[in-house]
């Protein structure tokens, strides 16, 4: 089995995963819980809370999955990209797991984690697809020809579709993040209330910039009392806006590259008007779309692994290149 | 110093000026409210700097490191406690940094050499204000 650790940003991930794709663990320590857990406090944003969870993590992936480290032939963790002091809590700690126990190592990009979502049995797809990664940090059209490899056929200039839903529920009072919340919001509301026109640069690149400011001066025009009765019909519109742009360029990206299958991976394709707006694509499951390390372990078996003890000076990297 | 800008391009432009006059160790503030330009106004900085990769919005993220330049966002932060001053310190060292939304971590970051603020003028519009107690710095922008 593939034992992996994933934590290039907010959650704190460990998984088992079995050489077929078969998902025997998958356990995700949450920003979320954590904020619960000590009473509404904001958590730090820092490795040191990593580092806090990492243990617990490995511990009950291993309890979920019934299993011991004897278990495990191969190690699998994120490199990068994502915050440097993050990044390097998992990667000593998978070091120090295949190290233990002489196993091999497999650094995996956390992008090809995403993609990788959609490896994982029971409902595996199969290459060539067109990819849509959209999350917090990301957002990209990937032309998947094999597993374990793809090319950027476009990306955002400049604010990920996940950040652009985030602030978009903060501008609309519903906190930060929001993203779901404005998912739920937009359900009662009407979508042609409001013309939120996203930039079409030329291409297959999205930008989300504009469309948040548009909604900024949206809601600056609207009284106290006027914001708060069409609340739900500014979301609804604004997220119709994004969901329109994700849909037309991946309609536009499938054609250019003659492929006839879609997958959606990433935070937002847990968006519910995104899923059904892309019958025919193949959204990863709702458990897989945030980060968690299930999908790290299914991209673990298509990179070369390092083998024992090559990995020592392994680094995380915090950008992508 | 306060420049008008009438579109992303001008903006990304006087963003140019002020990077091409800074040195490694520089910290740059970059305030305003969403929508303002803060992400375009660093892409502008980072492309006078020679970044050839995308620009992007780092509030996930928090920090992206390109050759020579790092672009921080504490969009997400309450404040900057120790241990989240460890995790942002590498993004400073040998680098010409820009900070977004630096007000959560006023007390813990390194003292800016310019602090920019820009404001929303109307729907194109922005003001640019360029603040630094070294006056002549400023003199220098092409």
């Amino acid at each position: 089995m593939i034992f992996a650790l994933e934590t290039s940003c907010d959650e704190t991930a460990a998984a088992l995963v079995t050489h077929d794709g078969e998902i025997r663990a998958n356990v995700v320590a949450s920003q979320a819980d954590l904020h619960a857990q000590f009473g509404g406090v904001v958590p730090e944003i820092a490795s040191r809370r990593h580092l806090e969870l990492v243990l617990p993590v490995v511990r009950q992936a291993l309890s979920d999955a019934g299993a011991t480290l004897d278990d495990v032939d191969l190690v699998a963790v994120t490199r990068g990209p994502g915050l440097i002091g993050a990044l390097l809590v998992g990667v000593s700690a998978a070091k120090a797991l295949a190290w233990t126990r002489r196993l091999p190592l497999a650094p995996v990009d956390h992008l090809d984690g995403h993609v990788a979502s959609l490896y994982l049995e029971p409902d595996s797809l199969e290459p060539p697809f067109l990819c849509l990664l959209a999350s917090g940090g990301h957002t990209m059209l990937l032309d998947v020809r094999a597993r374990g490899s793809f090319g950027v056929a476009g990306r955002t200039v400049d604010d990920a579709v996940g950040e652009a839903f985030d602030k978009g529920a903060r501008l609309l009072g519903l906190g930060y993040p929001g993203g779901a919340e404005l998912d739920r919001l937009a359900r009662d509301g009407d979508p042609e209330a409001f013309s939120f026109p996203v930039a079409k640069l030329p291409g297959l690149d999205f930008s989300f910039s504009g469309v948040k400011t548009s909604l900024l001066y949206a809601v600056k025009k609207l009284q106290p009392g006027e914001l708060e009765r069409r609340r739900a019909d500014l979301a609804a519109s604004y997220q119709r806006a994004l969901v329109r742009a994700l849909v037309e360029r991946t309609d536009a990206a499938a054609q250019l590259l003659g492929v006839e299958r879609v997958g959606v991976v990433g935070g937002v394709a847990a968006n519910s008007e995104l899923r059904a707006s892309l019958p025919w694509a193949r959204a990863a499951p709702l458990s897989l779309c945030t980060d968690n390390a299930a999908m790290i372990a299914s991209a673990a078996r298509y990179v070369e692994p390092l083998p024992y003890p090559r990995y020592l000076g392994l680094d995380a990297y915090a950008s992508a290149a | 110093m306060q420049i008008e800008s009438a579109s992303p391009e001008e903006t990304e432009a006087v963003a140019g000026r002020l990077a091409r006059v800074l040195l490694p160790g520089d910290v740059v503030t970059v305030s305003g409210e969403l929508g303002a330009g803060k992400t375009t106004f660093v892409r502008g900085a980072c492309r006078a700097l020679g970044v050839t990769q995308p620009v992007t919005s780092p509030t996930f993220t928090v920090g992206h490191r390109y050759d020579g330049v790092s672009h921080l966002d504490l969009y997400r932060f309450a404040g900057v406690s120790a241990a989240e001053w460890g995790d942002l310190e590498p993004y400073f060292e040998g680098t010409i940094a820009f900070v977004e939304w630096p007000e959560a971590g006023e007390d813990a970051l390194p003292a800016p050499r310019v602090r920019v603020r820009l404001l929303h003028v109307d729907e194109a519009h922005r003001m640019i204000e360029l603040e630094t107690a070294e006056p002549e710095l400023l003199e220098t922008m092409a």
